[in-house]
């Protein structure tokens, strides 16, 4: 049997090995810290925290799985923009393009949708374990209201991608989610006091958002604008308030 | 600022009283290198692995060309917005579409606000907090995840209800016996009274509905210590809020056991 001690001395004191890497990771308090500490990416932890907040059955990860496929989604979401036009004429034949022509299209395409689905489901349990920890009660009240927010932007994230593809599925969903806009109180064409306001089908809010009386091209244009670049960098601006308020309300919740 | 004591003496209250919380504090603390960095990255492979997985064998799903002359039958929105399409059955678009959808973002913004029991922050319990947890979990467990569930498995074509062994049947017909509220039962003795077109027995109906709110607040507020603390503004909001939401099982209800439609019509708005 090979002796790992043996093993790992000739490796970590080979000549090689120690051209690299001059001397080895002493782990000591200081340099727990300054892992931490003295990382760009790291520094979003704090040097240390209480014992109990990275139980898996106080937090489940959720937030952390949600930040993490948003991640996944980020990447995803660039390579498929490197193929996808967002142009009625070419939309759907780009998708098709990118299933059965372009090299790992299709699990670049897989791995969006179902991220994409997963970030509302755990962004959901996010907030339901947020809400049966108390962990909105003073001092993070504030940080409640930006994660409500983030859910917002989240469905709405996922609601304008919906479209994308350009199939059937695709442009109905849309027009029976958006056809509600229509029914806006005096902002819609068919809701109450549209009349006082004088909205028109061609002029309130349902036009407003779809660029047309139905979903159509300027439809596609628009949503592919608002999922590509306004939601994601509102979603990431609002998740930097979120991460620096969890430290300035004293990190994870616990009991006093 | 007029609550600042209030919220002084709600703090004092609670350090008073212990917390039993069922997780107990552990006063240590530790550092996030290794251990919190070591979760972190375990819990990041594990969902990194499930998701290349699952996308490798299933592939998301993809229909013909978007083609605006056919509409299929039934049209379902994404199925996180199925709850809201499953309330279409219930309340004009208006409400299902616009309004309830902004009263759940807003009601869960102002949560924090209107919860003024400094207790269970910060661990799970249900004791401590009974009235917000049951509230919560009706909303989001009975209502909202029972509402997507429906619509997802359960609605077919002309949004009819099919069971899942069920076949599709696209001509069937369900009876449209639907009344609203004046011509349901009783009242349609009454004879539709009207002032300005305004149906009066929806209105009466409704304002007593929310009256209830108010009555209960002057049955209880002089005796429950809970009630004072809220105050009349937060106990208006939280009452509000209940009794609104309460209001989509009410309408399920009266529409699934009396079929009625409305319950109050109005030249501008029907609810
Ligand atoms: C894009 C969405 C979101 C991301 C990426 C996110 C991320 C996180 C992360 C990583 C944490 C650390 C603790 C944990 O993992 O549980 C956290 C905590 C927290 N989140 Fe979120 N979150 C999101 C949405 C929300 C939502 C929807 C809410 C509530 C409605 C919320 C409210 C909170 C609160 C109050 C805390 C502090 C919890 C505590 O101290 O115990 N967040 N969030």
């Amino acid at each position: 049997m090979i002796n790992l001690k043996d093993l790992k001395k000739t490796i970590f004191e080979s000549q090689v090995w120690r051209s690299i890497f001059r001397h080895d990771y002493a782990d000591t308090p200081r340099n727990r810290t300054l892992q931490v500490m003295s990382n760009v990416w790291m520094h979003l932890h704090p040097p240390k925290i209480r014992r109990h907040a990275i139980r898996v059955r106080f937090t489940w990860c959720m937030g952390g799985i949600t930040f993490l496929l948003f991640l996944v989604l980020t990447v995803t979401g660039v390579v498929l923009m490197f193929y996808y036009r967002p142009v009625a004429e070419y939309a759907y034949a780009d998708m098709k393009y990118l299933q059965f022509d372009v090299p790992f299209g299709m699990l670049m395409r897989n791995m969006h949708r179902w991220a994409a689905h997963g970030m509302v489901l755990t962004v959901w349990l996010h907030m339901f374990r947020v809400f049966m920890t108390g962990s909105y009660k003073s001092p993070r009240e504030f940080n409640w209201v930006v994660g409500v927010l983030l859910l917002t932007l989240t469905l709405l994230l996922s609601f304008t991608g919906y479209l994308l593809p350009w199939d059937q599925l695709s442009i109905w969903a849309v027009t029976v989610g958006t056809n509600m806009a229509r029914a806006t109180p005096l902002l819609g064409h068919e809701g109450p006091f549209a009349q006082v306001v004088g909205v028109t089908p061609r002029y309130d809010a349902r036009a407003f958002l779809l660029g047309g009386t139905i979903v159509g091209p300027p439809t596609l244009l628009r949503f592919y604008v608002l999922h590509c670049i306004f939601l994601p960098i509102l979603a990431s601006l609002l998740m930097i308030v979120h991460f620096w308020r969890i430290r300035k309300d004293g990190g994870i919740s616990g009991p006093v | 600022m007029a609550e600042a004591p209030g919220r002084a003496a709600v703090a004092e209250k609670a350090k008073a009283a212990p917390f039993k919380a069922k997780i107990k504090p552990i006063e240590d603390k530790i550092h996030c290198w290794p251990y919190l960095v070591r979760s972190e990255f375990v819990c990041s492979v594990i969902i990194m692995v499930v998701l290349m997985v699952w996308s490798i064998y299933i592939n998301a799903p993809m229909e013909e060309p978007a083609n605006p002359t056919n509409t299929p039958n039934p049209s379902k929105a994404p199925w996180y917005f199925l709850g809201l399409q499953e309330m279409l059955v219930y309340f004009d678009p208006w409400m299902a579409g616009v309004v309830l959808p902004t009263l759940i973002i807003v009601g869960l913004m102002v949560i924090p606000f209107i919860d003024v029991n400094p207790k269970g922050n910060g661990y799970y319990t249900f004791e401590e907090r009974k009235f917000a947890i049951t509230m919560f979990l009706i909303g989001f467990l009975v209502l909202w995840t029972s509402l997507i569930v429906t619509g997802v498995f359960l609605r077919g074509p002309g949004w009819n209800l099919f069971w899942p062994w069920e076949v599709w049947d696209p001509h069937k017909v369900v009876a449209l016996t639907n009344v609203d509220l004046p011509y349901w039962g009783p009242f349609k003795y009454l004879g539709n009274p009207k002032v300005f077109g305004v149906e009066l027995v929806g209105l009466t109906a409704i304002t007593i509905y929310f009256a209830l709110g108010v009555a209960f607040w002057f049955w209880k507020s002089k005796t429950s210590p809970t009630l004072q603390e809220l105050g009349p503004i937060r106990y208006g909001i939280v009452a509000s809020l209940v009794l609104t939401m309460m209001g989509l099982p009410i309408k399920m209800f009266l529409r699934i056991a009396f079929n009625i439609k409305y319950i109050w019509v109005t030249p501008w708005f029907n609810i």
